[in-house]
């Protein structure tokens, strides 16, 4: 399991680096989305218990000796929540770039002076 | 250059804060605090057999009504965003129609990647899957309708009385938990049933089918309007010949 959190916590510096030198609005919304997909596995990662299987019950599984047996559900439910919002916003950051693109037909970032102090 | 520096310790700084929790980080042995209560009381009290889908529907329910809330106001938001677009598709002429293989495909294919993601759905609370994931299956249905034939055109009115009628009842079924249970989108409203069947669990599957036709809708609508305005090849051929 440490290898799975090394390699969010690569893909979230991965996201970072990109974000802050892509001019590209595009290449900055891709950038977040990695960042986004390594903070998701971190926290998988850091609810996993070794040796340990899903948080389902079943025959396999029975809730007598979930204790033992289940990883932590709690980060996972996070996760979930997590990756819906991380759509919504870039649905809607993908939207203010087309908007843009519209009124400057330029998709670079340092374009876009007006609000820049 | 000032920038890649600012940029290059940024990232540096990041990565070591992240390295030296990664290297100081024990992993816990034994469920603790509050996932060790929902661990060995859900069954009983709630009875999912899927434990995130009872942390998502029941324990943290409000949560999941404000997700759900912020996912409407993005499809709201892209919408009402890209409602006068003037970004116009390149000519239908000039793009190749799809082929044969995929149209046929899409048509086989859709009724039953729309039954999967409402079998996901349904049967959240006993294994692996639930509204969100369900919904999303919905959503890649019509995308690959848009796929197929980018001049597709969606039912608003269907779409819309979906949506609409599934978040009331997924907030009504919420009210109704705090006349009948213990307090708001509580799920014990109905008989918790045998665990393991698919009628069981209370009001979680209802909760859970609410959510994945809200996700799919809103979803697809988000798709609709990413892809641009929907005009017909025919309509723009024809208003091209009166020009």
């Amino acid at each position: 399991m440490i290898l799975i959190i090394a390699i969010g916590i690569a893909l979230m510096l991965i996201g970072f680096w990109g974000a802050l030198i892509r001019k590209n609005m595009i290449r900055m919304v891709l950038s977040i989305g990695i960042a986004e997909t390594g903070l998701q596995l971190l926290m998988i990662g850091v609810g996993y218990l070794k040796g340990r299987t899903a948080p389902i019950l079943d025959s396999a599984v029975p809730f007598s000796q979930a204790l033992q047996r289940v990883v932590d559900p709690v980060p996972q439910a996070l996760v979930l929540t997590a990756i819906v919002i991380g759509v919504a916003v870039n649905a809607l950051m993908l939207t203010f770039i087309i908007r843009l693109y519209e009124k400057k037909k330029t998709l670079t970032i340092s374009d876009y002076r007006d609000l820049k102090w | 250059m000032i920038k890649r520096a600012i940029a290059l310790f940024l990232v540096l700084f990041f990565g070591y804060v992240f390295t030296t929790l990664l290297l100081n980080w024990h992993p816990w042995t034994e469920l603790i605090g509050v996932a060790r209560y929902y661990v060995s009381h859900e069954l009983t009290e709630l009875g999912a057999t899927n434990l995130v889908t009872a942390i998502v529907v029941t324990y943290r329910g409000l949560d999941t009504l404000g997700e759900v809330t912020v996912l409407f106001l993005a499809a709201t938001g892209v919408s009402v965003l890209l409602r006068r677009t003037t970004i116009t598709l390149p000519s239908p002429g000039s793009k190749r129609q799809s082929s044969e293989i995929l149209h046929t495909a899409t048509r086989l294919l859709t009724p039953f990647i729309v039954m999967f993601g409402a079998y996901i759905f349904i049967n959240g609370h006993l294994t692996p899957g639930g509204g969100f994931q369900g919904g999303a299956v919905i959503a890649s249905a019509v995308l690959l309708l848009f796929l197929t034939n980018s001049h597709q055109a969606l039912n608003h009115r269907i779409l819309k009385t979906i949506e609409s009628l599934s978040g009331a009842t997924y907030v009504l079924v919420g009210i109704l938990g705090l006349f009948l249970a213990g307090g708001f989108l509580d799920n014990r409203i109905l008989p918790l049933g045998e665990p393991g069947r698919i009628l069981s669990a209370g009001a979680i599957p209802i909760i859970y089918t609410c959510i994945g036709l809200k996700v799919g809708t809103e979803l697809a609508n988000i798709l609709e309007n990413l892809r641009g305005p929907a005009t017909s090849p025919v309509l723009e051929e024809n208003e091209g010949q009166a020009q």
